[in-house]
């Protein structure tokens, strides 16, 4: 029942935070992490719907890209930075204005998802912060240092701490803690000076709820992590309460969601293909991807609220005549609805919301029926650019 | 009255010819919170081994196997609304089924509760 770690796991720098506070520790992507600390799961995830939750997620992929020889003009600058990114992607990089972020993929030639992340302008001229999955990052960093080639130098970033702080509460905790950071908009981000030691600050998450995610120094990230959890509002999370609330947020987990045969548009994110790349059809796969935004589609991914036992990961999907028409790609219980959600991808003619359908739990149908996502509202803090 | 494990966390609480079983405190707790218990049929027949019951913890679904063979005589039928039952009291209100056993010498295969306890150190 329980999981054992393997010892060559990678520790993040609040490994020993963890195994004190009783965390339970359980190999993932590569790492010891935490999936629960005593009190469980659904304590956790409630928590960070009501209050704030501190998550380790040291795991995923920080970097920089950096032009080797900018000329000092900051657009001039942007824009050979975006050039050598842009080619792998769907997103508009070059148009993104200092201090923002956008979510993107990085696909593959037949329009395939590789990974999705985070791309960020940053204020200095030439440099891009990006933040890829844990569990893809080796093969990101390559494929983008690559691309750059000679003109620009992939920093890794993945040595410090990256925690997110999510939840309501969390602006408060963010505005004792480092006043200016909590002037941030949604996916905005920017340096901010903690204890003479200068961390990224970005008001982004996977929780569905508004918050931080920071990058520390591994040498000051204990001190931060300890220092977050001495106001009350805050408490620690394990990585069962971060998929639980990602679920009920609808958002995709890379190598679940997506994989390399999932295009943007089958995964319903078709808001990730920036309206300039295309127009200019300019990406990996376009031809795939613009033909199935006209419609030409298999399948699509869609939301179920799922009566009964929670259809998990692999399940068949079934249409109301016991019909296998798709699989769950994504399902557990939702603890801020008390109910079973699930994500899978299902013929376009079944997504529409209501659509009565089955999936399989141990060879039984149970009623789904199709229901928008996100199952619980998002609660971002936006701001007008 | 007599209470047997098995290495798989059942408990088997045994009166007279018939046996009560549910998952130990310690599976409980390593489970975490249970969201949903699946139950079998009364009249099931089960062989020592069997899967018998689901429960299915935030995270992931684990099977309980029938710690001696029999017929399932009854079932808890509280845990369909209050599946937190079985984090809450595992070993009384939290039971799962009463099977009536087969051949009670099979209950001499089980483990003992120092034996359980010795498992679980």
């Amino acid at each position: 029942m329980a999981e054992v770690p393997s010892d060559d796991l990678k520790h993040t720098p609040l490994y020993e935070r963890h195994v004190t506070a009783g965390g339970r520790i359980v190999p993932f992507g590569g790492y010891a992490l935490p999936v629960q600390y005593p009190t469980g799961i659904m304590t956790e995830h409630k928590w960070t719907r009501d209050n704030a939750g501190l998550f380790d997620v040291s795991h995923m992929g920080p970097s920089f890209l950096v032009l080797n020889a900018p000329t000092g003009d900051a657009e001039a600058d942007h824009a050979a930075i975006s050039a050598l990114i842009e080619p792998l992607i769907c997103g508009d990089i070059l148009n993104l204005k200092p201090g923002q972020i956008r979510y993107t993929l990085l696909l593959n030639d037949k329009g395939g998802t590789i990974d999705d992340l985070m791309v960020a302008r940053t204020t200095t001229p030439g440099t891009l912060f990006i933040v890829v999955n844990a569990g893809t990052k080796d093969g990101d960093f390559a494929r983008i240092a690559a691309a750059a080639g000679d003109k620009a130098t992939l920093k890794r970033a993945d040595d410090g701490a990256l925690l997110a702080l999510q939840g309501p509460e969390a602006v408060n905790v963010m505005a004792a803690l480092i006043p200016p950071a909590a002037d941030l908009g949604f996916m905005q981000f920017g340096t901010f000076e903690w204890n003479g030691v200068p961390l990224t600050i970005s008001r982004a998450g996977y929780t569905g709820e508004d918050g931080f995610e920071i990058l520390a120094p591994a040498h000051m990230s204990i001190a931060l992590w300890d220092e977050l959890l001495t106001d009350p509002r805050v408490k620690p999370m394990g990585l069962g309460a971060r998929d639980s609330l990602r679920l009920e947020a609808g958002l995709p987990l890379y190598g679940h969601d997506l994989d390399e045969t999932v295009s943007p548009i089958e995964a319903d994110l078709g808001f990730a293909v920036s309206k300039r790349r295309r127009e200019a059809a300019d990406f990996p796969g376009a031809e795939r991807i613009l033909a199935e935004r006209d419609g030409k589609l298999t399948r699509k991914r869609v939301g179920l609220l799922v009566e009964g036992a929670p259809a998990r990961e692999g399940a068949e999907i079934l249409d109301a005549s016991g019909k296998t028409i798709g699989t769950v790609t994504s399902g557990g219980f939702a603890p801020s609805l008390g109910k079973a959600i699930a994500l899978g991808f299902v013929p376009p003619e079944l997504t529409a919301i209501g659509t009565k359908l089955q999936v399989s739990v141990r060879g039984r149908a149970q009623a789904a029926e199709v229901v928008p996502t996100p199952f619980v509202p998002h609660r971002y803090f936006r701001k007008a650019v | 009255m007599t209470t047997k494990f098995t290495p798989d966390h059942e408990y088997i609480r045994v009166e007279g010819s018939t046996g009560i079983v549910g998952i130990t405190p310690y599976a409980q707790e390593q489970l975490g919170d249970i969201v949903f218990v699946e139950l079998p049929a009364v009249g099931k027949a089960l062989k020592k081994g069997d899967e018998a019951a689901v429960v299915e913890s935030v995270k992931a679904a684990s099977e309980i196997y029938a710690p001696v063979t029999g017929t399932v005589v009854e079932v808890n039928s509280l845990l369909t609304n209050e599946p937190g039952l079985v984090n809450t009291d595992s070993e009384n209100a939290g039971w799962m089924f009463k099977i009536a056993i087969t051949d009670a010498s099979e209950l001499d295969t089980l483990l003992d509760a120092d034996g359980y306890a010795e498992l679980t150190l």
